[in-house]
């Protein structure tokens, strides 16, 4: 294993005061559940490894007007045990409480998730559902990414090597609305996604009917996608079970996945489907419909 | 209680493990625990082809690296003799000079992960960049991938000079396959055709891990005399000292081989790994040198058991009698000779009573990490096979799948595969009890959800088993065995001698010993050592007793002839007593000397231990995932000397064979190097994927040894996979043929046939 | 330069510690303090036998640097019982055969106590859940969800 340095700044400036002089690979440590592994088992060899959890701003957890703030380096553990979190943005209590082990979730975080940009990710899919926005600090001040725009492919994200993900933004679910996120695997816990999904859905009270779908698929693309022609085809639908039956469908043309040690491109594209209409009757439960 | 008759005290009593205080506080010294100064860091250099010859290894580089102390390739080797050739590992079936191309490639890499080097440094990072340094010039060549790739008569060959073992004709032409065994017995034909039902499938088991927590750990020192010492991670300390003896050269009383506490080893910790690599690099380096496994080595180059291809054809009568099953298997032995092929024509197919059967089985070579023995081994894969081929040839019938089973169980006096006869087993007992139990009997509410049943059998160990005992002066006991606790037997061995003694079990402590402690004892394995050491411990406190009479003969001033002893308490017939503490103080003083015993046993009789297990599952047909809601087994265990450690055994069993059924596999590349060498791809069942599992205790005692013992430990994970397989069927009607019955492959099967 | 100097708790005990800044929490427990009780099983945080307590929170101390320990309070299995007194974790495991080749034994009982911390009567499933990050091989469980189950009080 390579040596490498290990700096824990204190504040974002000094964070990126640091990556702005590092020329080597510099990566940022938030819970290390992925980047220590990675480093033990060489698949990646940075020259330093910069701690960003005694950034404040990267610990930050708080519910405010704009939205939820999760600092990057914010655990699965405390989100599940954040009230608000629970109560009001349930998908992503849901989600962190689907990620490894107990003992992963008191380290790893969305944050760590999202910048490993696995496909696989649980942590994304809910996010993208709940229109989660990325903020990022550089050198030039922060940019705003959409979490949905922010992977750009297997362990590839928008940041820039002196970038770093300072938190992530959740505007507040509006009324009348529930998400809910399943992964599939082999086991009952501690595996890698099969295909995962999530669906988020805004009833319009009057009507009855979807005003808004938003479908997130995981493990089924080099990036989690976005199953559009499914979310359209509810838009303005009530969330029937034939309405969800036709959107599992749909979200089927969404997913290009490979066959890999962990399933076939055939079967997961099965498992998009049947995720899909499960998450959707999921939502159409929690908003007391009746399927 | 009458005070004259013997009452067993302490054998069938629950008891908390002897050794558990060092477990649960952390102090317990496995493999990897040891620490000693001067110590340097070995890592492995592995082979990135599955098939390969190895044209050179240039290590200059390497040793140039400050704090590389030593590198081995298998050069380093002293030439193996004749003798040791034959004689290293005699007991068991990889030999000698298979043993050491196996810790290290000799000439060719025989499968992607065999060791081609060793490095010893002064740290492991120093170790592991030496690694990086070391050129090996290779010439990659095809590899044989899978049985039905080894067996075609065009087949790349892994041993030029391998011609198949057999009873039959001797083959003029090298092959893939190490061994042919072929049994049978009446005329199959004629009991074909006698039969009004007659089915026939193939049935497949991939490779299985036994999955051992702890990583394979050895540290060796080789002091100025040439004295050797290893501390490791090993079943059989006397085993691996023969072993290692013969390879390297060292005569037996110079090397000393400790055993460590064993983090799990369930058949794969049989055979030294890196023992031999540790004492070569210490050689080399004089320094102490520790070897560590990675979980990724573990998989890549320790063995797993066998995959397995059985076809099968079987026939019965319309009112159940079992007629003839004419059956071939092919087992994967990976890249030297020794798959449990004989444990399953034995084991797996003496379950029932045919009128005639034949058996061909093949132990077949590939470009793979070379098996090892995992719990029961054979008997699993066939027990898939024929558990599946009843339950397919009772409904052909309309029978009642256990009623078919008692219809045709082996009975004592029934002939074995083998031709000889079972000796007393308690199989009928066992089923009478499945057919009463609400795991049987209870209704199964709701759909896609079944019920399945399967049972297994297996021969028990028997082997040489060496204990020395000593009455110390105080009246507590001290009992050295040489068999390496794997599963809790210092509690079981401590609960016969104090039973024996009828002394509290705190005065009695059993010590595992290393070579130079112990009388040679055989490896730990195949579920010997309660039944096996149990009647040398035994034996042991029968000669000690005789001693003290001896010695309270002395003090009483009587013939010895005239002393008893019952309870606890040594009589003499005008009525005076010594208890046995008294009795021991006294030894310090009076008799012969202190009170010394030594129990050693040879053979005793095999003591077939039967189980059958009923599974409830829950099948998603969406998605194909199969649930388990409801696991119990029934097993005859001769005598349960600690029920709870029993049930210990029973249940871990059990769940190897669930993961063995629903998860465990290995996937290759198209070169041949695994791609699931993790825990996290590797799937071995959470806490999660089971419910509780019910151990239904039976008890018909055993014909030989003290107490009726049964060994306990293997049987339990022969019936799972065949179990699970029949409950799928049962709730989905769609039988699955193949391991494992990943969610993939049960959606996809249900699809073909319509139902997903 | 490869090596820091960091200042954590361990169990109780303030150290100052020169480690390579590569080194995982585990290698330095086990090989620097000798403190074995957290074993390697995987080396990537899916067997759970490392688990130790950082801030009194389970962690896999395999995906911990040491070098994050710096003013953090490490608490691991040596740390457990008090004033020679097992911890009702370790004497539930023990008395309720929760263990057979023992391996894992450290790990479950640290992911046990984190448990009840949060959670002092567990329901069979939470625990289930809550211990799937612990591998067994010996014991199907089922001892071991039995010894939690005795520390809860239904």
């Amino acid at each position: 294993m390579k040596t490498f340095d290990y700096a824990s700044p204190a504040t974002l400036q000094e964070a990126l005061g640091l990556l702005g002089r590092f020329t080597g690979d510099a990566r940022p440590l938030a819970g290390g559940t992925d980047l220590i592994a990675q480093i033990q088992e060489r698949r990646r060899e940075p020259d330093v490894v910069l701690d960003i959890k005694r950034i404040p701003e990267c610990m930050r957890l708080s519910l405010e007007k704009d939205g939820l703030h999760i600092g990057a380096a914010v655990t699965c553990s405390a989100l599940i045990a954040h009230p608000a979190v629970r109560e009001r943005f349930s998908i992503l209590a849901q989600v962190a409480s689907l990620i490894g082990s107990v003992q992963i979730q008191n380290r790893a975080g969305l944050g760590g998730n999202l910048c490993n940009a696995a496909p696989s990710a649980d942590g994304i899919p809910g996010l993208i559902c709940l229109n989660a926005q990325a903020v990022i600090a550089g050198p030039k001040g922060r940019r705003v990414v959409a979490v949905e725009e922010f992977c750009i492919g297997p362990g590839k994200t928008v940041l820039g090597r002196d970038e770093l993900l300072v938190e992530l933004l959740v505007p507040e679910p509006p009324a009348h609305s529930a998400g809910s996120y399943l992964r599939f695997i082999p086991r009952a816990e501690m595996d890698i996604a099969v295909a995962g999904a999530g669906s988020f859905v805004t009833l319009d009270p009057k009507s009855n009917r979807c005003k808004e779908a938003r479908i997130a698929l995981a493990a089924v693309a080099p990036t989690v996608v976005r199953a559009r022609a499914a979310e359209q085809s509810l838009t303005g639908q009530p969330l029937t079970t034939s309405a969800i039956e036709r959107a599992g469908d749909l979200a089927m043309q969404a997913a290009s996945p490979i066959s890999d040690v962990r399933g076939s491109k055939e079967y997961r594209l099965e498992l998009a489907r049947v995720l899909t209409r499960r998450t959707l009757a999921d939502c159409a439960k929690q908003l007391g419909i009746s399927l | 209680m009458t005070t004259t008759e013997k009452q067993p005290a302490l054998i069938g009593q629950r008891i908390a493990k002897v050794d558990g205080l060092e477990r649960v506080t952390g102090q317990a010294a496995y493999g990897a625990d040891i620490h000693l100064s001067g110590m340097l860091h070995g890592k492995l250099l592995h082979s990135p082809h599955a098939h390969a010859v190895i044209k050179g290894i240039d290590t200059a580089a390497a040793l140039k690296l400050p704090g590389v102390m030593a590198i081995i390739t298998a050069a380093d080797f002293p030439e193996l003799t004749q003798e040791a050739a034959i004689s290293g590992s005699s007991e068991y079936s990889i030999g000698a000079a298979n043993l050491r191309r196996l810790w290290m490639a000799h000439e060719k890499a025989l499968f992607s992960g065999h060791p081609v080097a060793a490095v010893a440094a002064t740290d492991p990072y120093i170790a592991e960049q030496a690694l990086a340094l070391i050129k090996v010039d290779y010439d990659v060549l095809p590899w044989v991938k899978d049985i039905d790739d080894a067996i075609q008569p065009s087949a790349t060959l892994i041993h030029e000079d391998l011609f198949t073992h057999t009873l039959g004709e001797l083959p003029k032409k090298a092959s893939n396959v190490a061994q042919h065994v072929e049994i049978g017995n009446g005329d199959i034909e004629a009991a074909f055709r006698d039969s009004d039902v007659v089915i026939e499938n193939e049935y497949r088991t991939q490779r299985v891990h036994q999955g051992y927590i702890e990583p394979q750990a050895s540290t060796a020192q080789v002091d100025p005399s040439g004295h050797v010492t290893v501390w490791t991670t090993i079943q059989g300390v006397h085993w691996a000292r023969f072993d290692l003896a013969s390879i390297l050269n060292i005569p037996l009383g110079k090397l000393r081989v400790v055993p460590m506490e064993i983090g799990g080893a369930f058949g794969g910790k049989v055979y030294p790994t890196l023992e031999a690599l540790c004492i070569l690099l210490s050689k080399k380096s004089g320094r102490p040198v520790k070897m560590v496994l990675s979980r990724e080595e573990v998989l890549r180059m320790t063995g797993p058991t066998s995959g397995s291809i059985v076809k099968i054809k079987t026939g019965c009568k319309k009112d159940g009698t079992l007629t003839a099953f004419d059956a071939k298997i092919w087992m994967d032995s990976g890249a030297f000779p020794g798959s449990p092929v004989a444990g399953a024509t034995l084991a797996g197919f003496s379950v029932y009573q045919f009128k005639a059967f034949h058996i061909d089985g093949y132990d077949v070579l590939t470009n793979k990490v070379r098996v090892q023995a995992y719990r029961g081994p054979g008997a699993p894969q066939a027990c898939f096979a024929m558990e599946q081929q009843i339950d397919l040839m009772a409904a052909k019938i309309g029978m009642n799948p256990l009623a078919m089973r008692i219809k045709n169980i082996s009975k004592e006096g029934d002939p074995m595969t083998h031709g000889r006869p079972h000796v007393k087993i308690g199989f009928t007992e066992v089923l009478e009890r499945v057919k009463a139990h609400p795991a049987w009997t209870s209704p199964i509410n709701g759909p896609w959800r079944g019920r399945g049943m399967a049972c297994g059998m297996w021969m028990g160990g028997t082997g040489n088993s060496s204990a020395h005992l000593t009455v110390n002066g105080d009246g507590s006991v001290s009992v050295v065995v040489g068999s390496v606790d794997l599963t809790g037997t210092r509690t079981s061995l401590a609960q016969i001698a104090a039973d024996e003694f009828r002394i509290p079990l705190e005065k009695v402590l059993v010590t595992v010993g290393d070579t130079d402690q112990t009388g040679y004892t055989d490896t730990s394995g195949g579920s010997r050592i309660t039944y096996s050491m149990g009647t040398a411990v035994h034996r042991a406190c029968v000669e000690a007793v005789e001693k003290l009479k001896g010695v309270v003969a002395a003090q009483l001033k009587v013939p010895v002839a005239d002393i008893t002893y019952q309870n606890g308490i040594f009589k003499a017939s005008n009525g005076q007593s010594l208890t046995f503490e008294q009795a021991a103080r006294t030894s310090m003083r009076r008799g012969d000397g202190p009170v010394t015993a030594v129990g050693a046993v040879r053979r005793l009789k095999h003591a077939p231990t039967f189980g059958a297990h009923v599974a409830d599952v829950e099948v998603d047909p969406e998605t194909g995932k199969v649930t388990l809601l409801n696991y119990t087994i029934f097993q005859d265990v001769g005598r349960a000397v600690n029920p709870t450690q029993v049930e210990g055994q029973m249940q871990g069993g059990a769940a190897q064979g669930i993961g063995w059924a629903l998860f465990e596999d290995y996937v290759y590349d198209e070169k041949g190097n695994i791609r699931n060498a993790s825990l996290l791809d590797y799937r071995m069942p959470t806490a999660l994927d089971l419910p509780m599992i019910g151990a239904e205790i039976i008890e018909v005692p055993a014909g030989d040894g003290p107490f009726g013992v049964r060994g306990c430990g293997e049987v339990p994970i022969v019936p799972p996979i065949a179990t699970i397989a029949n409950a799928i069927a049962n709730a989905t009607g769609v039988r699955i043929k193949e391991t494992p019955f990943t969610p993939e492959r049960v959606f996809w099967a249900l699809r073909k046939a319509g139902k997903a | 330069m490869t090596k820091k100097t960091i200042t954590p708790t361990i169990n109780g005990e303030p150290k100052e510690l020169l480690v390579d800044q590569r080194i995982t929490l585990l290698d330095m427990l086990r090989d620097e303090l000798h403190l074995t009780g957290a074993k390697e099983g995987c080396g990537n945080g899916n067997c759970g036998a490392c688990t130790v307590h950082l801030d009194g929170l389970s962690v896999d101390s395999c995906l911990v640097l040491a070098v994050e320990t710096t003013g953090r309070s490490v608490t691991t299995i040596e740390g457990l019982a008090k004033g020679g007194a097992l911890d009702p974790v370790q004497a539930a495991f023990l008395n309720n055969s929760g263990m057979q080749c023992g391996i894992c034994t450290p790990g479950f009982i640290m992911a046990t106590k984190a448990l009840l911390a949060k959670k002092p009567n567990p329901t069979e499933h939470e625990i289930r859940t809550s211990l799937a990050g612990n591998l067994c091989r010996c014991t199907g469980y089922d001892k071991i969800v039995r010894s939690v189950l005795a520390l809860t009080k239904d």
